[in-house]
């Protein structure tokens, strides 16, 4: 168990091999909550918590369940069900115990069971072999680099609130080309770490 | 803390005194700031330099015209801003880019980069720079091939060759030494601008020059340019030797287009943040992602890519560092 490893792969997730910019993956929340900057701190916070837990509870069903009944080519479809479970307690749960950070990031619990990433994420440590500290670092890496997409993103619509944008291309499409600039800049990181 | 604010926003009556300063004199008065170094680009790459600026001005004006135009909006190429953007690509590009390079690169920069986002004053990034880093992942041998500069003015076949980072970067400190003689050479030559390299980024003395224009006529402040070339400074000598503390600062800030990106390119009022302390944070960052990916990153050089990365990041700064409204009182928490 090695700190450094660890701390390479959250960089790594999180700014070299960032899930929006560099795999394109999770656009549809990436382009449905950055509008304003207060939905995607919320959704920054909620997401990067999911995305720790439900990647060391893949991990510990691959590991320990599907392993030895030698069921992991339906890992698609339980990874799925470990995270639909997941956040359905989750939602549940938090509704009982504290209703006011329910009201503040419910909304956001529902919509990240159908973000591609946190399927990606389960699929990629179980692709690599990752043990289970790699796993939550991968995840806590991804969910930062997600959180950092969002944060950026928003700031910068929230920005161009007031341009003269031409009118095909207001709102959605400039967003999309806002992204691929970002992408652009993005891949300055390539090369930095190999895994 | 009353004593704290004195601050006194006075407005008198009319008639007010009108500034002189307009959007179009200071563009005008940067392009006037670059002609040293463009002067000098001359004198090393001879009539390439030439062509291929004047290809990128050329058609950075003709794209924004048509643009407007065509949208029946007001053509704004009067400002100079395309100019400005076409001088600054060029500048940015290799002596040997072929004629389609400055095309592409003006198109992504006046249209993509610039127009579609609102025009001049909307535009997230820097507009030269995205069209040269686009050019550089689509066509990365085309705009890694260094011609030698000559110095004479004939146009010839010039002997390809490699940047002075490019060769730090792949054969390491000795190698540079050997193909330059001694320190003292090393210096002089990228003071004055005879190594390999863009256009307008070799000559930091024809670059100084320039930005003393723009910090006298108050168009551009020191708080990017020296906090940025400050950490590209300090980070050289901490990391980029052998051991700790070894590194050789100057050859850094000397060589590839830290000066020319620091001085002309993040100070852009558009992209970059507008508070002073945020102006110093972007310094940093920038110097520091520069650092980054030359010691550490998969490219020699990390000028266009830091500023472009600290673009992103500019809106971010400007709301975090934003100065309290003056009377606002504090949210009060509970």
């Amino acid at each position: 168990m090695e700190f450094g490893k660890l701390f390479e792969l959250v960089i790594a997730a999180s700014l070299i091999n960032n899930f929006v910019f560099t795999r394109f993956l999770g656009l549809c929340i990436f382009f449905g909550v950055s509008r304003k900057m207060e939905t995607a701190v919320g959704m920054s916070i909620t997401f990067t918590a999911v995305m720790v837990v439900s990647a060391a509870l893949s991990w510990v069903v691959y590991e320990y369940v599907m392993i030895p009944l030698d069921i992991t080519f339906l890992k698609i479809i339980i990874f799925i069900g470990i995270v639909a479970a997941f956040v359905q307690s989750a939602d549940t749960i938090m509704k009982k115990v504290s209703p006011t950070l329910y009201y503040k990031l419910g909304v956001y619990l529902a919509l990240i069971t159908t973000n591609c990433i946190i399927l990606a994420v389960p699929l990629i440590n179980a692709g690599e072999h990752y043990s289970f500290f790699e796993s939550i670092a991968f995840g806590l890496g991804s969910g930062l680099g997600f959180a950092l997409a969002l944060v950026i993103m928003a700031s910068i619509r929230e920005k161009l609130e007031v341009a003269d944008v031409p009118a095909p291309f207001k709102g959605l499409p400039i967003s999309f080309i806002i992204a691929g600039l970002i992408a652009l800049a993005f891949t300055g990181f390539s090369g930095l770490i190999t895994l | 803390m009353a004593e704290a604010k004195t601050h006194e926003l006075v407005v008198s009556v009319s008639p007010h005194i009108r500034g002189k300063e307009t959007v179009g004199r200071i563009m005008w008065t940067v392009n006037l700031s670059l002609l040293p170094a463009f002067i000098m680009s001359v004198y090393y790459f001879g009539p390439r330099a030439v062509y291929v600026t004047g290809l990128c001005i050329v058609a950075s004006v003709l794209f924004e015209h048509a643009f407007q135009v065509s949208l029946k909006k007001k053509t704004t190429i009067g400002d100079g801003s395309a100019f400005l953007t076409g001088l600054l690509l060029g500048l940015n590009l290799p002596a040997s880019s072929p004629f389609f390079i400055p095309i592409i690169g003006s198109f992504i920069a006046i249209v993509i980069t610039k127009l579609l986002f609102g025009g001049l004053g909307y535009n997230i990034f820097n507009p030269a720079l995205i069209g040269r880093a686009f050019l550089l992942i689509s066509f990365p041998k085309l705009l890694t091939t260094w011609t030698e500069p000559t110095a004479k003015f004939i146009d010839m076949d010039a002997k390809t060759t490699a940047t002075p980072l490019g060769i730090l970067k792949e054969e390491g400190l000795v190698r540079l030494m050997e193909v330059f003689g001694s320190k003292t050479e090393l210096y002089k030559s990228l003071f004055m601008g005879s190594t390999a390299g863009s256009l307008g980024e070799t000559s930091a003395i024809a670059l100084l020059i320039g930005a003393a224009l723009l910090l006298a006529r108050g168009y551009i402040t020191w708080h990017i340019p020296v906090s940025y070339v400050a950490t590209v400074g300090a980070l050289a000598w901490v990391f980029g030797g052998e051991g700790l503390f070894t590194g050789d600062p100057l050859i850094h800030i000397l060589s590839g287009s830290l000066i020319l990106g620091a001085f002309f390119m993040a100070t852009d009022y558009v992209s970059g943040p507008t508070v002073r302390k945020g102006q110093l944070i972007y310094g940093i960052g920038c110097g520091a992602i520069t650092m980054l990916i030359r010691l550490k990153g998969g490219f020699p050089e990390g000028v266009m890519f830091a500023i472009l990365l600290m673009n992103c990041f500019a809106p971010l700064i400007d709301r975090a560092v934003k100065p309290d409204l003056f009377g606002a009182v504090k949210e009060q928490k509970k």
